[in-house]
């Protein structure tokens, strides 16, 4: 038996098709003509040998590798297949990938968030390649009767150079599955690697550019009913009473009800997090006819009461308190303002700040804010369920599958493993599918049709239903000496209704004097993780008010954030500090190089801005130039050292991507509030950066390192707001303190 | 209700439906063409882009009693194999992070290049201004579509 070679990548048409063993697969090249070639005959196997929960190889040798992880836009779904094949030691173009189920028996942690997918899952995929590598050169030693340290791989082929003996992964496949797991294997050495380290296409994109059904809103079942929801208007509201009768008398309409997501004494995890409990719910044949119905119910609102509910946070059951009310974000503005005049609550403190602020020569001090942000999924919540007497089937789009898991079972009774649900690809997570209360409410609602159900959230319910970026404020103040040292640091910093404080960051370990204090403010708008929690506002923060900082030293202000990084690197201060100043110093350095820093252009003007979070460093310049009297980006340089870069090109996307994402939330983007009610419901109010505001052009450049690789996802998003409020003041002479930033412009428009 | 024959993607499809619903949810639920998506249902964001005749427009924002006897292309149906210069280049590219709006933008940029076959940086950016990306691969997407005009033009 041979290899079937095709002089393309079969991987990108065969995925689409169901994997279950044997006959002829019909393949067609979409980048040659559409007629197949006798080598584009792509024969699948008549039988697949499942080595481990990871992977499955067929007799011809073709390579069936699961990705455990759900797969957002972060391309996981690509790269961490790719470090399974990598120590599999296959032909990356003989590989097929599947989205694995949910099962925690085999993967652990099948979550996309906090940046960690590859940093936590890098030695698994690399054990389950290498053991099943190993168990492949086993068997392919009693076969030929040699010892199998003797034995080679290369490319899916076995070899044992002195007999000449050779076959390929799948004509021992059958063998090696039956040969126990070895207790330990030999992982490659980082300089033999053939597919680590370098760009792989998208597995999915043939299907994505011709429209299959990939996601959560795209799943269909036969006899599916759609489901929509109406939530309360404004956040301190609930539930009084409807009425559907003529809702329920519209063409297509199955029924109006409501539900309860969680019921009364159920402890929520922090994923559980909703803002409203009690809903109506429109149940119909097709999303038009249920959307119209939808329209037509008469609902009274009444106000809700002020509520303390305790909650499972990451194992700590703790109070958290919803006041009662309808807010305002003008009134949030006067709260967080009054808050940063008053004293915080103490978080760190070094040295002695307030007798260095007393002999200071120089004081900078200085505020800034940011509004609320919907995460707006271009794919709104949505997801599928079948809930039968004893088990519940679910599919869709979630970040949180494991844990959802845990809380459906409890809503509905079930067992766990009775309980399966079905991971999509997702229309964007950006922290939002973390919080799966609209899986529970699906479950709820397909248990009571006994039917299966699709639940579909408009884009206004999605808008309006919470889980938001909070607002949040920061107060810095910065002590120079004569000599223009810098002596103290003070950031007190909250929001509504959580703090953003990192107090062992940066500048935290480079200034002998420093001081962190924070606050918050309660509030009934539900909160949540978006893309960088926390980072995704103090880090422009900071590194805008460091500027300013290096500014009045009058200094340059990537010299003055290097002389602060070698203070810390040589003899830190405190001993928290949680980042590593020589690597975050290397990509200063390297944006300066690739950013020819020291060369100024007429015209040009730039911002620069460092960062560290997801355990990744990055650093950027941003260029601008005005045009038409309207400041535009031109170019941004990013540098990125996030350890091993398995997927180079896909890496450089999403970096590129966090960076236009970036840009567009300080820019642009921003949620308020009037007597609660979210005045942004739609893109036509709400603001997201478009074609014509991103940057003409992005490079991203990542430090060579063979340290396991760290965050991606995150860290290139939070800086870039600093890098962009740099450049404005140099471009237009005005310092931006409050986000989004074209509500401060006069020019901006 | 009331009965319609449509042409899509070259097919005669027929049904009978309430003449207001939007072609984007003719597609998605009678049809389960659903490589054209919801993002808004206000016209606002272009991830229901399909073309009438060949010119983009906004599945979301059309009836289907609007359609009349006008040729509507989808996504499925741009081309027999996934060979459409536009969905070439967006493979070269690698374009998608998410992909959700993808379909959309790809249908706005096929419009732009059949009517536009070299367009400017400037013209790439007003034609595809109606399409968001949340992700944000507007820089990609512009790269993609000056490789398939350069394509198209050979």
């Amino acid at each position: 038996m041979t290899i079937a070679k095709t002089t393309y990548g079969r991987r990108s048409f065969l995925k689409s098709t169901a994997l279950a063993g044997g006959g002829m697969m019909l393949g067609f090249s979409w980048l040659a003509s559409c007629k197949p070639t006798p080598e584009q005959l792509i024969k699948m196997p008549k039988e697949w040998f499942k080595i481990n929960g990871f992977l499955k190889i067929g007799e011809n040798g073709l390579v069936t590798i699961m990705s455990p992880n759900p797969e957002i836009g972060q391309n996981v779904k690509t790269s961490m297949p790719m470090i399974v094949a990598e120590e599999l030691d296959v032909d990356w173009n003989d590989v097929l990938v599947e989205q694995a189920p949910l099962n925690t028996a085999i993967f652990t942690r099948q979550l996309a968030g906090g940046s960690q997918s590859i940093r936590a899952g890098w030695e698994g995929l690399r054990m389950a390649g290498a053991t099943a590598r190993r168990m492949l050169q086993e068997a392919a030693a009693q076969a030929w009767q040699v010892p199998v340290g003797e034995i080679t791989t290369e490319a899916g082929v076995l070899h044992h150079k002195s007999s000449g003996k050779s076959a390929g992964y799948g004509e021992v496949a059958s063998a090696a599955a039956k040969i126990p797991v070895p207790k330990e294997v030999t992982l490659k050495q980082l300089k033999d690697f053939k597919i680590i380290g370098t760009s792989r296409k998208n597995v999915d994109g043939l299907n994505l550019v011709t429209g299959k059904p990939l996601f959560g809103l795209d799943y269909h079942r036969d006899g599916m009913l759609i489901a929509m929801i109406t939530h309360p208007p404004a956040f301190g509201l609930k539930l009084k009473s409807f009425d559907a009768s003529e809702a329920k008398t519209m063409p297509g309409i199955k029924d109006v009800f409501t539900i309860k997501t969680y019921e009364e004494g159920y402890t929520k995890t922090a994923f559980d997090n909703n803002a409203f409990n009690e809903l109506v719910v429109v149940v119909g044949n097709t999303t038009w006819e249920t959307m119209n119905a939808k329209k037509a119910l008469k609902i009274e609102w009444e106000p809700s009461p002020d509520t303390t509910t305790e909650m499972n946070l990451f194992g700590r059951t703790m109070a958290v308190h919803f006041p009662a009310g309808l807010e305002n974000t003008d009134t949030h503005k006067v709260k967080m303002a009054e808050q940063s005049t008053k004293k915080g609550k103490v978080v760190r403190k070094d040295g002695d700040p307030e007798a260095a602020f007393k002999k200071a020569a120089k004081i900078v001090e200085r505020s800034y804010t940011c509004p609320f942000l919907a995460h707006n999924t271009m794919e709104p919540m949505n997801f599928f369920a079948h809930v039968t007497a004893d088990k519940a089937e679910l599919a869709g789009p979630v970040q949180t599958p494991e844990i959802m898991e845990g809380s459906v079972a409890a809503r509905l009774n079930l067992p766990l493993e009775k309980v399966d649900i079905q991971m999509t690809r997702m229309g964007g997570g950006f922290g939002r599918r973390l919080y799966g209360h609209y899986l529970t409410e699906v479950a709820v609602i397909s248990q009571k049709m006994q039917a299966p159900i699709k639940l579909v959230y408009t884009r206004e319910d999605d808008m309006t239903n919470g889980i938001y970026r909070p607002s949040y404020e920061a107060h810095y103040r910065a002590a120079l000496d004569s000599d223009n040292n810098l002596i103290g640091f003070e950031v007190r910093t909250g929001g509504v209704p959580e703090s953003p404080l990192f107090a062992n960051r940066f500048p935290a370990g480079s200034v002998d004097n420093y001081l962190a204090e924070d606050w918050t403010v309660d509030s009934n708008i539900t909160v949540g993780a978006f893309r960088a929690p926390r980072s995704n506002f103090i880090a422009g923060a900071e590194q805008s008010f460091l500027d300013e900082v290096a500014e009045a030293a009058g200094k340059d202000p990537i010299d003055f954030r290097l002389e602060l990084l070698k203070r810390a690197q040589d003899d830190p201060v405190g001993k928290d500090n949680d980042y590593d100043a020589e690597r975050y110093a290397g990509v200063l350095e390297l944006v300066r190089k690739k950013s020819n820093w020291e060369n100024e252009s007429p015209n040009v003007y730039r911002g620069v801005s460092a960062y560290f979070c997801h355990n990744s460093y990055v650093a950027q310049v941003l260029d601008m130039v005005m045009e038409n009297d309207k400041p535009t980006v031109q170019k941004v340089y990013c540098a990125i050292d996030c350890g091993i870069v398995v997927n180079p090109d896909a890496a450089t996307n999403l970096a590129e991507g966090g960076v236009v994402d970036g840009i567009g939330h300080a820019m642009y983007s921003g949620l308020t509030f009037k007597n609660g009610v979210p005045q942004q419901n739609n893109f036509d109010k709400y603001r997201l950066i478009r074609h014509s505001e991103a940057p003409k052009s992005i490079e991203v450049h990542f430090v060579q390192s063979d340290i396991d690789p760290t965050g991606l996802g995150e860290p290139p998003f939070p800086p870039i707001m600093g890098a962009l409020a740099n450049a404005l003041y140099k471009a237009t002479g005005q310092r931006h303190y409050h986000q989004p930033f074209v509500s401060e412009r006069r020019v901006m428009g | 209700m009331a009965n319609f024959n449509l042409n899509i993607n070259g097919e005669n499809r027929q049904l009978d439906v309430d003449p207001t619903t939007p072609i984007l949810w003719v597609l998605r639920d009678h049809f389960q063409l659903v490589g054209t998506k919801y993002g808004c249902g206000i016209a606002q964001c272009g991830a229901c882009t399909i073309h009438m005749e060949g010119a983009a427009v906004r599945s979301c924002q059309l009836p289907v009693s609007a359609v009349g006897d006008k040729a509507i292309t989808t996504i499925e149906g741009l081309s027999e194999n996934g060979d459409h210069p536009v969905q070439k280049a967006w493979l070269e590219h690698d374009v998608y992070q998410c992909g959700y709006c993808q379909a959309g933008q790809i249908m706005s940029a096929s419009s732009l290049i059949s009517e536009n076959p070299n367009p400017t940086d400037k013209e790439i950016e007003t034609a595809m201004n109606g399409n968001i990306c949340r992700c944000g691969t507007y820089t990609r997407i512009k790269k993609a579509i000056k490789s398939a005009a350069k394509s198209e033009a050979l």
